[in-house]
């Protein structure tokens, strides 16, 4: 056990592509926690897309031993945090385990809004911050421009913003003394009966559930009895550990103290995270903080394509749940698409990530629908309901209100971009909060927007008006009323449940005409004209027609012929197959996925 | 053999006797000059090695185990009117000699107009064939430099009166529509040229890019495509043009007056069984489906060396023929038996969906294409039917 004056927890906040990952593993090397043949870039990083995309999706932890230029050795526990907003109930829950944060900002980009909104949780959470800016190798970087804009934020002189590259060492060390020196040190008591926080958990198929704890007041011991105070079940320990970043087995964590923790939890659902680990003998009465249950934002349709995939779907969703309790699922059933799981998301990356690892680890093909939003929903009898997918709205007869979620949405750009923002906020329904300015040329804008507005393709929409330079975070701030309309896609008269959508009454038209001149050209000339029309109730807001086509037969089939002509027509055949049918109409896979692209 | 001189082609009881008879189908592949469009086994140039050839294919003709009498024989190509007459007459008294012909046998030869004088008319006459069909293709001459084809509309013309005068029983043209450069006027004058000439059968065919031809290459290099649309209306006008003129349309690219039906091809559309002889030919006996080797030095040297021409073989049995019964009677204006694969398809989403949209009928217990433009709509949906469980 650590004396607790000789603990630092922190975490790092960063931006994607500012650094965190490198000095991450600046410290790794520089503490000797691994050697250097063991050294993989961005060691803390070890899914593939965290590796691709530069982001950290599952936080992760580490202690290390830090020898001060005060003579003394420091623990230094580094608590991974995940950089998206999607994630920022887990991102609190790891401040919530540490006493400092170190901001780090790339001194060529400056502020970005997520780093922003995750310096505001650490600051209400009450951590020390420790402000750094990265890349001052770069040719481009301000570290002047940038050290004012953390200023102007955070208060403090700019003097103290600590500048380093992370990739070529400078500076780093005096980083870590700025560290040692500035975050403070963890002050539980010792005496007091067990208080650990949750503060992440995963699933490992050996060992079951494995929390990672920070231990406030009293000792988390090997083979004692603890409870969890939310969910008031008790298990014994069956091992605690530190991660160094291996799992190192140790008898007991002090107060301050930060590691692992294994019951014979088999299930992530039975553990919560955020809930506080107490000893069943001598219980503490009360909780280091409430946790809450990770609420789902985004919602979409995912259905395999080829509809033999269904169970293997499921086995990928329940494989990939263990390790993400925020992912939630039921099955659905689509009329165009067969069977299916509507799943619900913290956020949009949350959501990109799920498709992308069911595709790439499970080689699964999959047909997503366009992603929607949770309404609330008052119908005429006053019963009230959450609709999570459109094909579960009622008749607009039965409908008294329907309210959808906004968010407050940060956008930090460079102010050349002010009037295209206003202009595309305005275009979403949205509405302007405040302007700061963060600098001469940098302004931080608040909207608030329908959520609804947010996830269909806005974030694309921002980066390509700004070419990049705004940066996007936002909260969500409860529901407001909206006109709020149903818009169906008719083929040959029956509906596509797929193409479906809730929509605000003013875009209706918009979404209808799109999603019909989409239809018109995949859709392939049939025996029969095929009518596809855009509905709102029982009116129709657009119509086009896919003519009948009106030739398809070889013009020769002689006895030289037969057997060529016969593999051309099963080639054919099989593309026939690859067809679902829609009523009587055969539509492509492909055209549903084309259809529900947002981008174009 | 039952006299058919008067039966039409489009009639059930007429495709249905078919289906007995016996013919032999020989390839002669040479051509002045390969079609853009062309994607038949042919050799352009080469005619120095004719003799060569036909030594092969009567060789190959003797090589055959016996078989019934034939009722029928084709000479196609390639242009066998490149060939002497005295040549064929080699082939046809071969296949007499190993197979004997029914009295009536129709004995078909492909020509081109721009080899066919008296002369040469009479003497293949004379040598017993009473049947040809021309490659006509087309009465303007716009549309003839377009296909690459090397008559006048007047010797197309011509050839069949001279053909008339030789005293051939049956004379047919092939007609080509739908290149881009034909207009509606272009094909309606070609269709009423056609009659005009009074031929006893007339073929139309929608020009297809076929993968590998000039054609091919030069629409993936830009050039237009035919469109399937204005196709569609042209084979509306000759149904409609020829149907006044008197010929009946029995298969879907096929017109004919009454007792003038291909028997050859009528054979082949009943699952009759044929041989073959010359490179590329396929042949279709005891059930099984051969095809001959494509290229003219190996066609020759393995007849030569006695090894035969056959490069593959294909067992066409159970399930199998009868999907090919209906893929093949299908193309028919008489349709096909219903049988146990027609009762099947009726009895799936497509058969029905296929009924619905006007595109397939039950007559008479037979299936058949109601709009003979779909005709591959309904080929898939029978190609696609599961076999019975045994």
């Amino acid at each position: 056990m650590t004396d607790q004056s000789r603990i630092r927890n922190f975490s790092i906040i960063a931006h994607i592509d500012h650094g965190k990952s490198t000095l991450a593993d600046r410290l790794l090397e520089r503490t000797g926690a691994i050697t250097e043949r063991e050294m993989r870039e961005q060691m803390l990083d070890t899914m593939d897309l965290e590796r691709e995309r530069g982001i950290t999706i599952k936080a992760q932890t580490v202690r290390l031993k830090y020898q001060a230029n005060d003579g003394h050795e420091y623990i230094l526990n580094l608590i991974d945090t995940p950089g998206h907003v999607d994630f920022s109930y887990e991102v609190s829950r790891s401040l919530a385990a540490c006493e400092g944060a170190l901001l780090l900002v790339d001194a060529a980009q400056g502020v970005q809004a997520q780093t922003l909104a995750n310096s505001y949780l650490a600051i209400e959470a009450g951590l020390e911050i420790v402000p750094a800016l990265n890349k001052i190798d770069l040719p481009a970087a301000d570290p002047d421009g940038a050290a004012a804009e953390i200023v102007g934020i955070l208060g403090g002189d700019p003097d103290d913003v600590a500048r380093i590259s992370a990739k070529t060492g400078v500076g780093v060390d005096e980083l870590f003394e700025q560290i040692v020196a500035t975050v403070p040190a963890p002050s539980g008591d010792p005496d007091a009966p067990l208080r650990a926080l949750v503060f992440d958990s995963y699933y490992d198929a050996y060992r079951g559930v494995v929390c990672y704890v920070r231990v406030v007041d009293g000792e988390l011991r090997d083979g004692d009895m603890i409870r969890f105070m939310a969910t008031r079940e008790e298990h014994p320990v069956n091992e605690v550990g530190v991660l160094t970043p291996r799992s190192v087995e140790v008898a007991k964590l002090g107060p301050g103290e930060v590691g692992y923790l294994i019951t014979g939890v088999k299930e992530i659902d039975q553990i919560k995270v955020g809930d506080t680990v107490t000893t069943s003998a001598n219980r503490a009465t009360e909780a280091l903080m409430g946790y809450e249950e990770p609420k789902p934002m985004v919602f979409s349709g995912l259905f395999p394509t080829d509809g033999d995939d269904f169970e293997r779907l499921r086995e990928a969703l329940e494989k990939l749940r263990l390790n993400d309790a925020s992912l939630v699922y039921e099955p659905e059933t689509s009329k165009a698409l067969g069977f299916g799981f509507r799943a619900g998301f913290l956020g949009l990356l949350h959501m990109e990530i799920v498709r992308e690892r069911l595709e790439r680890e499970y080689d699964l093909d999959l047909v997503a629908t366009a992603p929607s939003v949770a309404y609330e929903l008052v119908r005429t009898d006053g019963h009230q309901s959450t609709i999570r997918s459109p094909q579960d709205l009622p008749d607009p007869s039965e409908i008294q209100s329907i309210s959808e979620p906004y968010v407050r949405a940060m956008i930090i750009t460079p102010t050349e971009y002010i009037g295209t923002i206003m202009e595309l906020v305005t275009n979403r329904r949205g509405s302007v909060g405040n302007m700061h300015y963060l600098s001469t040329d940098r302004v931080e804008l608040t909207y608030h927007l329908p959520l609804a507005e947010v996830v269909f393709d806005f974030f694309d929409n921002l980066k390509s008006r700004t070419r990049g330079y705004a940066s996007l975070d936002y909260e969500t701030e409860g529901y407001r009323e909206s006109d709020l309309v149903k818009v169906d896609i008719l083929l040959n008269g029956m509906s596509v449940d797929a193409f479906s959508a809730i929509v605000h009454r003013s875009a209706a038209q918009d979404y209808g005409r799109t999603m019909v001149d989409r239809l018109r050209k995949l859709i392939p000339r049939q025996m029969f004209d095929v009518p596809i029309q855009a509905a709102v109730g029982s009116r129709i807001i657009s119509r086009e027609t896919v003519k009948a086509k009106r030739k398809d037969v070889l013009a020769k089939c002689y006895g030289g012929d037969v057997s060529r002509k016969r593999k051309l027509l099963e080639k054919q055949k099989e593309g026939k197959r690859r067809m679902k049918m829609v009523g009587s109409v055969e539509v492509p896979q492909e055209a549903f996925v084309a259809a529900l692209q947002v981008d174009d | 053999m039952t006299d058919l001189s008067m039966l039409s082609a489009d009639r059930p009881d007429t495709v249905e006797l078919a289906a007995g008879w016996r013919s032999a189908y020989v390839h002669i592949p040479f051509c002045a000059r390969v079609c853009p469009y062309c994607d038949f086994a042919v050799v352009g140039g080469a005619e120095d090695r004719m003799t060569e050839y036909v030594d092969a294919v009567v060789a190959e003709i003797s090589m055959e185990p016996e078989w019934h009498r034939l009722d029928a024989v084709f000479i196609g190509g390639g242009t066998p009117s490149r060939v002497p007459s005295d040549q064929m007459r080699r082939v046809l008294d071969a296949l007499a000699a190993r197979f004997g012909l029914a009295d009536d046998a129709e004995i078909t030869l492909e020509a081109n107009p721009e080899d066919w004088t008296s002369t040469h008319s009479d003497a293949l006459a004379g040598v017993g064939f009473n049947r040809v069909s021309f490659g006509v293709q087309s009465f303007d001459p716009v549309v003839l430099v377009s296909l690459g084809r090397l008559h006048s509309p007047v010797q197309a013309a011509e050839s069949v009166a001279i053909a008339r005068a030789s005293g051939f029983a049956s004379v047919s043209v092939d007609l080509i529509y739908g290149h881009p450069v034909e207009t509606e006027l272009s094909w309606l004058h070609t269709l009423d040229t056609a009659v005009e000439v009074e031929p006893d059968h007339v073929s139309t065919y929608s020009l297809t890019v076929e993968p590998g031809t000039e054609l091919w290459k030069q629409v993936r290099s830009g050039a237009p495509a035919p469109d399937s649309d204005i196709q569609a209306d042209r084979w509306e006008q000759a149904a409609s043009t020829l149907g006044v003129a008197g010929y009946t349309r029995y298969e879907v690219s096929n017109h004919a007056r009454p007792g003038h039906g291909c028997r050859y091809n009528l054979s082949v559309w009943g699952q009759g069984e044929y041989l073959a002889f010359g490179l590329g030919a396929h042949s279709f006996r005891d059930g099984v489906r051969s095809r001959r080797v494509r290229r003219l030095d190996s066609y020759i040297e393995r007849v030569r060396s006695g090894i035969g021409p056959i490069q593959a073989s294909d067992v066409i049995e159970g399930w199998d023929a009868e999907l090919e019964r209906l893929m093949l009677g299908l193309r028919r204006a008489a349709g096909v038996n219903a049988g146990e694969a027609g009762q099947a398809l009726l009895a799936t989403a497509d058969g029905a969906r296929l009924i619905e949209a006007g595109v397939l009928a039950v007559v008479d217990d037979r299936l058949v294409a109601a709009n003979p433009l779909l005709t591959d709509e309904i080929i898939r949906a029978v190609l696609a039917l599961d076999g019975p469980q045994r």
